[in-house]
């Protein structure tokens, strides 16, 4: 019921509660009076006693609205209904059936979901005839394709799950595949659809009414009534558009409630007003990145997250560095801060941000950088834009900030793509992302970086994706741009051995801040806290003693919510103390740690 | 699946075209036979009905054979095929002319309408969705968030016929800016083109912001940034064309939605069209009226579907491959 | 525990061949490590021992008969996802139950849900929890209890650590070495990074598109490899080597 303490969801809820509690008693409570015939006060305006005035036979028209309200909700309830059942049927036939009937039933719901409804519920009322039940089995027949569709898509969602094959492993059957699976995994968007297509089976029904094709008289829902409204519009509009009123508001009712649900608890806290500002220090000459008591706060549902909390970081011209920590330890953060490419409602805060001169802390400044900062970013597969060419991607650059005219940018383009490897670049510049293979993608990327003249090349886990093969040739490739461009490297990496194979100096992340910073080459022999042996030791590598059992970390990682007052690996780890866990480490002498050195 | 070869590209269009050909005429196969069937799958005799308990029997008769509805099943589909392939669309029982001659009367009214709707709808919507996505994405523009949403929810739960009821009544009855009803000058078209375009510019326009609010969280809008292009560059050429794929997806959808809306409003408005001839015809019973009008609605929405096929293959030059 | 043999397993999308006549044995007790790059299909040769995939021609026997691809399998898989091989609607005790041969009493189920869970190194009172208020590492070892439960006579591993945290890795690892040594499982044990196979497998194959191109005792793989392809592989896992 957390949909309840939206507004909107309220309001839903609400109107629904009225518009059934009508259609339950309205005809019991009103139904003397809306069929009271009084010929002395035929097609009479609004008035006290009549609040939307009479119709042709005097009969109060409030009164008949109220009491349409439940045929018509009864009717629009019935379509659904009937639309439902079938639509579930025939979306869940591939399932039951076995792929090749299921997969022509599939192929005839395609075809019929290409008609729009209001087509098929003429089709159909053609069919059954002009009547109530004619049209409610029109409207309920002719929503059944595009449920079957959701269903269909719903339920194959779901079936690729690996819970479904494992249960289909454990000897699983159909039908309880389906009851057990299936079911209770689309309930929800299944429901939140079926109240929304009641409110567009009800809006359907009024406008068959209206056209006549729907209920006859002396039977009415809203429809009928508008219909015989409408005749009088000019002189006295409400008895057209009161009954319309009633429609659109049980349509809202339907509509919001689904609506409310659908949206589900989507609510992040605003995050509370900043602290006091890092004291203002200033960068040194020599560093072309240079970041200071950097802290990246971004709202979320149960909280703001210190994604970071506090880093400082220089890397000198020229230099490698390499961040590392698991999931969660805010090392991507980190780089998106220092490339300029995070957004309100994201929070970074530093006493500087400083890259290749420019003060990111200071507006527009992320522009400003143009060519000097390159970023090559995890996934290839979905950093390149899919509906340009590979080409004109890297063109941009020049072109946009180097004021070079198409073809002289494409030809840059084509010489970059060279540059990176990759064979017959003329050719692959002209094809779309989608026609190169994970690791070209990630070579043009950097390529792309190469289109100015870099100082720094941010790139977050740029191997991650990439087959071990492929990883290889990339890290190569970085190597050598460096080497010719002299350009700087802020590697992060999940991967300690990459970091160490790449670069000069290693910071090792935990919960947002930087526990240990020393030479990449120390890394595996040299380390002093806890976190970063533990580290080292818990990954094989090819070199691993088969005989004892791996290192392993106890505990689980810091929820970045509720971020610790003392050191935040100290429940983690075997050294900590009392003292660990009431009073944060500073980072001294390259390490965060009360316990540095401490033998395990 | 590593390396993608240049192979793939060769015959990729041609494939393409053929597919999707296929799935035209299945569709069209579909629609015929289903509007064939229609005045077969009436219950009783649907002549008697059509000419009413007090005809004459030799006239139903006559009627009969005249429809051939005498002739075994098979046979009646054969010739409904052929006389459809030679555009002859038989006649009306009611009026006793060409099917075919009404319909392609009616035709550009209605055609005219949808049309005139759907350019509204979409010019309102695109700019309108890009906006809205811009102004509210990552949490911001709480305020215009929710005044865009209920705005939205509110417009998309009036039917198109109700908005004309209540436009004739505000503009047209109570003001006298625009005629009630009938299809004159051009101020004729302003009511029910207005009628049929504000729910499908509801609806896409609420589309189009999820899309772009989708694309916006990308990791290409992302790399665009890192390009440090300016942000109207980053939106238009490098987020808006990726949203236009499930927009124009949408898009067509409601445009074919929009073609059947075309049949209430006219009703609102007595326009002179199919709209208005179909449910006369069908409280008539005039059934080869009924059959040829939605096997027209029917071609219509078709090939409006197939369109959009087509420019999306274009556009996303995946889709085309992809989809297999 | 037996022996799984795939004899000549071919597997074929429409033209696309994702697998040419593979043969394989998983001796009975041992562990097979299977490692290759994304694409070159050791995840559809673990899916058609379960009848996930569909076998174009060859057969895969189960100590000489055919495996099973229909009701409860005698080979049972752990897929790579953790956040997607448990039904986030059903508690840890009902996946796991569900898996149980035959219709046992309630209590003997619970009894039975608590020995699994013991035997993963999780806390029996854990039954009850949903998927969603466990940690991925937590989730693979009810995956692997679940694939225990059903009486398996070899495991298929899928890539089941490639999708945790390295401080997490290393305990699930730990934990396939304990259950082999204990339970004295037959496995394939599938994965893209050699030093976790290295870690956990007596045999190797080295599968590279579609084909297997080596294999061997893992000593004798990792420390001679023959094969052009396994060398480069080995290489690629090696970055340390030439820099220090």
């Amino acid at each position: 019921m957390r949909a309840l303490r939206r507004p909107v969801g309220l309001v839903g809820v609400a109107l629904l509660a009225l518009v059934l509690f009508a259609a339950a008693f309205g005809p019991v409570l009103w139904g003397d009076r809306a069929a009271a015939v009084d010929t002395a006060d035929l097609l009479a305006g609004p008035s006290a006693e009549h609040w939307i005035g009479t119709d042709n036979l005097g009969r109060d028209l409030f009164a008949r609205v109220l009491v349409a309200a439940r045929l018509s909700i009864l009717l629009a309830l019935a379509a659904t209904a009937i639309g439902m059942v079938l639509g579930f049927l025939l979306g869940a036939a591939p399932m039951l059936l076995g792929r090749r009937l299921g997969r022509l039933i599939t192929a005839a719901v395609n075809v019929l979901v290409a008609f729009p409804g209001l087509l098929l519920v003429l089709f159909f009322a053609v069919v059954f005839g002009v009547g109530a039940r004619g049209a409610a089995l029109a409207v309920g027949l002719a929503g059944a394709p595009a449920f079957a569709r959701l269903c269909h898509t719903l339920i194959a969602g779901v079936s690729e799950r690996d819970y479904v094959a494992a249960a289909r492993i454990a000897g699983v059957g159909r039908v309880r595949m389906l009851w057990r699976h299936v079911l209770p995994n689309i309930a929800e968007p299944v429901i939140v659809y079926a109240t929304m297509t009641a409110g567009a089976a009800l809006l359907t029904f009024a406008g068959l009414s209206f056209l006549g094709l729907g209920v006859q008289a002396p039977d009415y829902d809203w429809g009928k009534l508008m219909q015989d409204g409408l005749n009088g519009i000019y002189v006295h509009p409400l008895a057209a558009l009161g009954p319309g009123i009633a429609v659109v508001l049980a349509g809202l009712a339907f509509n919001l409630t689904g609506e409310a649900f659908a949206a589900g608890p989507r609510r992040t806290h605003v995050l509370p007003p900043a602290g006091p500002p890092s004291p203002a220090t200033t960068p040194a000459a020599t560093t072309v990145l240079s970041a200071d008591d950097l802290r990246v706060t971004i709202p979320g549902p149960n909280g703001p997250i210190h994604a970071v909390r506090g880093v400082s970081l220089t890397v000198g011209d020229g230099e490698a560095v390499g961040v590392v920590g698991e999931s969660g330890s805010g090392k991507s953060v980190t780089a998106l801060a220092v490339a300029g490419l995070l957004e309100p409602p994201v929070r970074v805060e530093a006493g500087h941000l400083a890259v290749a001169g420019e003060d990111l802390l200071a507006p527009g400044a992320s522009r400003r950088l143009g060519t000097a900062l390159a970023v090559v970013f995890q996934d290839p597969m979905t950093s390149f834009n899919p509906a340009h060419r590979v080409g004109p991607q890297l063109a941009e650059v020049s072109r946009f900030h180097q004021g070079m005219g198409r073809r002289a940018a494409f030809a840059r383009a084509v010489d970059r793509l060279r540059a990176v490897r990759i064979g017959d670049p003329a050719r692959r510049a002209r094809q779309y992302p989608f026609e190169f293979s994970g690791g070209m993608r990630q070579r043009a990327m950097i390529g792309m970086g190469l289109m100015g003249e870099p100082r720094l090349i941010v790139a977050d886990e740029p191997t991650t994706a990439l087959d071990v093969t492929v990883q290889r040739q990339v890290l190569d490739l970085l190597a050598d741009v460096r080497r010719d461009t002299g350009a700087a490297l802020l590697l992060i990496s999940h991967d300690v051995s990459v970091v160490t194979d790449v670069c000069d100096r290693v910071l090792v992340m935990y919960a947002g801040r930087v526990v240990e910073e020393l030479p990449a080459k120390d890394l595996r022999a040299l380390a002093r806290h806890p976190y970063t042996r533990a580290l080292v030791a818990a990954v094989p590598d090819m070199e691993t003693d088969l005989d004892r059992p791996l290192a392993v970390i106890p505990g689980l990682p810091v929820d970045p919510v509720e971020a610790p007052a003392g050191c935040a690996f100290a429940p983690r780890c075997p050294l900590a103390d009392d003292h660990c866990r009431a009073v944060p480490p500073p980072l001294l002498d390259g390490v965060a740690c009360h316990k540095a050195g401490e033998a395990q | 699946m590593k390396t993608p070869t240049s192979g793939v590209k060769v015959g990729r269009w041609p494939r393409f075209a053929l597919r999707r050909a296929a799935r035209l005429l299945a569709s069209l196969w579909v629609l015929v036979t289903a509007s064939f069937l229609m005045i077969h799958l009436v219950p009783g005799d649907p002549v008697r009905a059509a000419l009413g308990p007090t005809a004459p029997a030799d006239l139903v008769l006559a009627h009969k054979e005249e429809l051939g509805l005498l002739d075994p099943l098979w046979q009646q589909y054969a010739t409904f095929l052929g006389h459809l392939l030679q555009g002859d669309l038989g006649v009306s029982i009611a009026s006793r002319l060409p099917v075919g001659e009404v319909i392609a009367q009616q035709l550009p009214a209605t055609a005219e309408l949808a049309l005139l709707a759907f350019l509204l709808a979409v010019a309102v919507a695109v700019p309108v969705g890009v906006v809205m996505a811009v102004l509210t994405r990552r949490g911001r523009g709480r305020r215009a968030e929710l005044a865009f949403t209920g705005t939205n929810v509110v417009v998309s739960a009036i039917p198109d016929f109700l908005l004309g009821v209540g436009l004739v009544y505000l503009l047209a009855v109570q003001t006298h800016v625009f005629p009630v009803a009938g299809r004159a000058g051009p101020d004729s078209y302003v009511l029910p083109v207005l009628a049929l375009a504000v729910g499908p510019a509801a609806v896409l326009s609420r589309i189009v912001r999820v899309e772009m609010l989708a694309v916006m969280e990308a990791d290409y809008v992302r790399t665009a940034r890192a390009k440090r292009l300016t942000p109207v560059r980053v939106h238009v050429v490098h987020a808006l064309p990726n949203a236009v794929t499930a927009t124009l997806t949408i898009g067509g959808l409601a445009l074919s939605s929009l073609v059947a809306g075309t049949v209430l409003v006219e009703n609102v408005f007595a326009w002179p069209g199919l709209g208005s001839s179909i449910v006369s015809s069908i409280v008539a019973k005039d059934y080869p009226l009924v059959q040829g009008t939605v096997l027209v609605y029917g071609v219509g929405v078709l090939l409006i579907n197939t369109l959009v096929d087509v420019a999306l293959a274009l556009l996303d030059p995946r889709s085309a491959i992809g989809e297999a | 525990m037996s022996t799984l043999t795939f004899h000549e397993v071919s597997v074929r999308y429409g033209t696309h061949t994702v697998l040419h006549e593979v043969s394989l044995e998983v001796p009975e007790g041992e562990t097979v490590g299977l490692v290759g790059e994304s694409g070159c299909g050791k995840s559809t040769l673990a899916r058609a021992a379960v009848g996930l995939a569909p076998v174009t021609s060859g057969a895969i026997l189960l100590d000489g008969r055919p495996v099973p691809t229909r009701g409860r399998r005698p080979v049972q898989m752990v897929f790579q996802d953790p956040y997607s091989s448990l039904d986030p609607r059903m508690t840890v005790g009902e996946s796991i139950a569900e898996a149980l041969p035959g219709r046992p009493a309630r209590r003997e189920r619970q009894q039975e849900i608590a020995r699994l869970l013991a035997l993963v190194h999780l806390d029996p009172g854990r039954a009850g929890d949903l998927p969603g208020q466990l940690s991925g590492g937590q989730r693979q070892r009810v995956a692997l209890a679940r694939a225990l439960a059903a009486r398996p006579q070899v495991i298929l591993a899928d890539e089941i650590t490639s999708a945790l945290d390295v401080s997490v890795q290393g305990a699930v690892l730990n934990l396939i070495r304990d259950m082999r040594r204990e339970l004295g499982l037959s496995m394939l044990f599938i994965s893209h990074d050699l030093a976790v196979v290295r870690y956990v497998a007596d045999h190797l194959a080295v599968l590279h598109a579609g084909r297997i191109v080596e294999h061997g005792p893992a000593a004798r793989v990792l420390g001679d490899p023959r094969h052009d392809y396994t060398r480069h592989l080995l290489a690629s896992a090696h970055p340390l080597k030439e820099h220090t």
